[in-house]
């Protein structure tokens, strides 16, 4: 089992090379560098500016620049921001862990909703409840989620009865631990659901499809047969395995989780690393998109990792793959 | 020796989009208790594992499937309990071994985890689950039963698996073992040792058996007596040498005719016309 | 084959009413110059967050609404009493090419009285009509979808294909890359390619950039299904009796793979296009996708991302965001049909 983690952790390196690389490459199509807003600033010393050029090596073609961010990341240091004043890795931690708890609330909120609720649909096949709940979630993938953040907004604006946006206060500061954990949940709620809905309605159409193909199999008879309750033959036998084919769908979702949160941190304004890169890619603000680039990779190849671990210790079938 | 079950008048169909299939019309049959062996003969399509899962109405409920009729189990209709009664006839009263072993067993749970489930649901008093598994494992004839406690079902081979089911249907204590099919799945060597095994439980526990097969070499010296069903009735019944010996009905006569004879004339074997009449 | 194809959809009745809306969709999108009463970027600085006019009868016609601006701070309208402007049926409008063959200025409706303004869904925050930018709106979102799925699906069936059927060093190279691919979170990859590649191409070409990054990003999952079917259909004893009597491996492809293939890819596709025209919604929203002053779904939903419209209840601002789900809803449910016409026993993805 360790074994086959380490692979997986090993992959990741080589991916990461290759897709820095690309996007380094596509910064460099772009006209202009991130020093192109600067010198436009007139305010900055013209030697100040040379003496960066220098430094970044803006003058070499981009593979040259590529090795020297390349030797700074290793050395941890991932370049400075011009737009905020920081170095990267002080914005990028917070951004991480804002974007990290939305998606985990989401992820959580969808799976705890959508896992009873396809469960339900498929022991009360054809009923009315099934209908309605398949008609719901089609309407639910179908809705884009920057759509469903900005309806959210409008909501939030006309009853006042949640944040429009950001995950804190103003008055955050000020206020106790306790309630600063208030607030951040407060303004959790929102984008959390903009981000879970979309989620809710394709894990329950899978978990229905699953849970409907595995009270056919005979190991669920042979449950019944043995004189167990209905209820433990559902819950227990039966959602044991149909849950499986869910878990190595989460790495997929996890993509789609990370893109969403994206869209909805923009129209949110909720600080997190999605909201980072776009505004930065907007200002040029090359070092940021790359580290914010190489995080999402790194998140996405983590999840999938953590999916297949999830999978290996749920399905002790998959176990013995891994072990070999 | 009493009479364990006694089924009267059962009828089984299903219904899908409109359409309704009966398969079985109205049969009845009965069972003493103390090991006696019953053995139900038929291809597939004649009703005899549909009959037997009714017997704990182990079928889809209705609209579905609806079974009628009386099933007399130590004198009780199975046909008319509530949920509660049914859980205490299944495992307790009728156990189950089925035909395709590696589907029947829960592949994320341990064969030890759920051989002792059955224990737990069956035997409350019983403290040490573990010790008791390993008993029943080694009385199915698996060795290390120890070790094999861990294994998972997909780690076994079919011979094993299919100790396995036996040893959950016994742990249950079951009055009525119903056999559908236990050794179709599996190569003929593996078949003679698990009739074997069932033949050594069923004198060591007193537990009678039905064994639904379409083999009627596994039949003779193992079964008393031999119902033939076809299309859902039952058209002959017997002592099985007698049976075998002299069929009376039409269907029995080419079922044995078509048993292959070593050292018989190379004859084109005989087949069974679809549309024999039933009288 | 498609024939039946079709006829099996239109008999079932979701497929029916999905079928229905794509076509009203897509009629309303060919023939937006005849129904729009006003070109996309006509301004009126004085009705801005107009909201949608009323009509009433009145000597012996149909009428629209005359209102006036009473708080120009909130942009309230209210309607003036018994004044309107009459409405023409056919009447003579803007000039334009009629399906790109005739030049007319023939439209559904129109305001002869040039003084009034007729908003079916109100105006946005240049006092442009909504209705009609919705209308030539729709056509960069529901074509973006067509155009993008026949690159994807072609890439993603030579690739795929390919792989599947020759396997070797082809197989694993591309799957190695399809892997690479997979392995970034599609919305990054999709603004980092835009910044990229943006900055090369006039604005008005922009409609041809989103469709090739959006194409790029998507043949990957595709070329990986396709991958998996033609893997499976090379076990069928068909194509190896076709192979072990020396046929070309190309006829082989041709003929025994492709047909088997055919159907599944239109089952990807149309579950696909949902996923162009959200693509191309989300960029534009974020202003990296069709530009002003052009018309798309996404684009005008950026403008109601201001918080006047969040306070004054502007709803109609949201109505673009009503017609991509109305597409995508459409495309889905179709898709849906169509895969359980092709294959009841494809699992749900």
């Amino acid at each position: 089992m360790i074994a086959f983690i380490i692979r997986r952790l090993l992959t990741l390196i080589p991916l990461l090379f290759g897709i820095t690389m690309l996007v380094f490459i596509l910064m460099s199509l772009a006209p202009g560098d991130f020093l192109t807003p600067v010198r436009a600033q007139r305010d900055v010393p013209a030697e100040l500016i040379a003496a960066i050029e220098v430094e970044f090596g803006l003058d070499q073609p981009w593979y040259v620049q590529y090795v020297k961010w390349l030797g700074n990341v290793f050395e941890g240091n991932l370049g400075h921001s011009w737009a905020y004043k920081l170095p990267v890795s002080d914005l990028i931690g917070q951004r991480i862990f804002a974007t990290f708890l939305l998606s985990l609330c989401a992820f959580v909120f969808s799976w705890a909703i959508a896992i009873p609720l396809g469960v339900l649909a498929a022991i009360y096949k054809d009923s009315i409840f099934d209908r309605i709940s398949a008609g719901l979630a089609y309407a639910a993938l179908s809705i884009p989620e920057f759509f469903l953040a900005l309806l959210l907004v409008f909501f939030a604006a006309q009853t006042g009865w949640f944040p429009m946006g950001g995950a804190t206060s103003i008055e955050y500061e000020y206020m106790s631990w306790f309630e600063q954990m208030l607030d951040r949940a407060h303004h959790l709620i929102l984008p959390t659901v903009a981000l879970g809905i979309g989620s809710i309605a394709s894990i329950m159409r899978i978990m229905r499809a699953n849970f409907l193909d595995t009270i056919r199999a005979g190991f669920v008879t042979t449950a019944r047969a043995k004189g167990q309750r209905e209820f433990i033959v559902m819950f227990k036998h039966a959602l044991r395995n149909a849950i499986n084919p869910l878990v190595s769908a989460f790495g997929f979702a996890f993509s789609g989780l990370l893109s969403g949160a994206l869209m909805v941190e923009i129209v949110l304004q909720y600080p997190g690393l999605g909201q980072l890169m776009y505004q930065s890619i907007l200002r040029e603000d090359q070092f940021v998109v790359l580290a914010a680039v190489m995080m999402g990779c790194t998140m996405l190849v983590l999840g999938n990792l953590l999916a297949d671990i999830l999978l290996a210790w749920s399905d002790p079938r998959i176990r013995l793959e891994a072990k070999q | 020796m009493p009479e364990l079950l006694k089924v009267s008048d059962l009828k089984i169909a299903f219904h899908s989009r409109g359409e309704s299939n009966q398969v079985v019309h109205g049969i009845d049959f009965s069972i003493d208790g103390g090991g006696q062996t019953v053995a139900i003969l038929g291809e597939s399509g004649s009703g005899k594992s549909v009959t037997c899962m009714a017997l704990t109405r182990l079928l889809p409920e209705s609209p579905s499937c609806t079974v009628s009729g009386e099933v007399l189990f130590e004198g009780k209709n199975v046909l008319a309990m509530d949920r509660e009664a049914i859980r205490n006839v299944r495992g307790r009263g009728i156990a189950y071994i089925f035909q395709e072993a590696s589907a029947s067993l829960n592949p994320v749970f341990t064969v030890g985890y759920q051989i002792a489930e059955a224990v737990e649901l069956h035997r409350p008093d019983i403290t040490d689950l573990k010790a008791r598994v390993i008993e029943l494992l080694e009385l199915v004839g698996i060795r290390d039963a120890a070790q094999r406690y861990n294994a998972y079902p997909h780690e076994m081979s079919g011979g094993m698996q299919q100790r396995v089911m036996i040893a959950m249907a016994l742990a249950c204590e079951p009055k009525l073992l119903v056999a559908d099919e236990p050794t179709t799945a599996l190569d003929v060597t593996i078949q003679a040792q698990i009739i074997e095994l069932l033949r050594e439980i069923r004198q060591k526990l007193g537990m009678s058996i039905v064994l639904i097969t379409h083999n009627f070499g596994i039949v003779k010296g193992f079964a008393d007596e031999v119902m033939v069903m076809y299309r859902g009735e039952i058209v002959e019944r017997g002592a099985v040498d007698v049976v075998l010996n002299e069929p009376q009905h039409p269907y029995t006569k080419a079922l044995i005719a078509c048993i292959p004879r070593l050292g018989a004339k190379q004859r084109r074997l005989t087949t069974i016309d679809q549309e024999m009449a039933l009288d | 084959m498609f024939w039946g194809m079709i006829k099996q959809v239109l008999r079932r009745p979701l497929g029916l009413a999905a079928a229905s809306v794509l076509v009203l969709l897509y009629l309303s999108a060919i023939l937006a110059d005849f129904l729009s009463p006003y070109p996309t970027n006509l301004q009126d600085l004085e009705r801005t967050y107009h909201p949608p006019t009323g009509f009433f009868f009145a000597d012996g016609g149909l009428q629209v609404q005359a209102y006036e601006l009473v708080d120009p701070s909130e942009a309230r309208y209210e309607a003036i009493e018994g004044q309107g402007y009459p409405v023409e049926f056919f009447g003579r409008g803007f000039e334009y090419q009629l399906l790109g063959l005739f030049k007319t200025d023939r439209h559904l409706l129109t305001l002869p009285d040039l003084a009034g303004r007729m908003y079916l869904l109100g105006s946005d925050s240049t006092g442009r009509d909504v209705f009609s930018r919705l209308l030539f709106g729709a056509r960069v979102s529901l074509f973006i979808g067509l155009l993008g799925i026949t690159i994807t699906t072609s890439l993603g069936f030579l690739v795929g294909g390919f792989s599947g059927y020759f396997g070797g060093r082809f197989d694993f190279c591309a799957m190695r890359l399809v892997e690479f691919m997979m392995a970034m979170p599609g919305l990054y990859l999709l603004l980092a390619l835009r910044s990229a590649l943006a900055p090369h191409f006039a604005s008005d070409q922009m409609f041809f950039v989103i469709v090739i990054i959006l194409s790029l990003i998507g043949w990957a999952g595709t070329a990986r299904v396709l991958r998996g079917m033609t893997l499976s259909i090379r076990q069928h004893q068909y194509v190896m009796a076709a192979e072990s009597m020396g046929q070309s491996s190309f006829v082989i492809l041709r003929r025994h793979v492709l047909p088997n293939l055919v159907s599944y890819l239109l089952v990807a596709a149309t579950l696909s296009i949902p996923g162009y025209v959200l693509g191309e919604a989300a960029l534009s929203f974020l202003g990296l996708g069709i530009q002003e002053p052009s018309a798309s779904w996404g684009l005008m939903l950026s403008q109601a991302q201001d918080v006047k419209v969040f306070y004054l209840n502007f709803w109609w601002l949201l109505t673009p965001g009503a017609a991509i789900f109305l597409t995508v809803i459409a495309y889905n449910v179709l898709g849906d049909v169509l895969r359980d016409i092709v294959d009841p026993t494809m699992k749900t993805r």
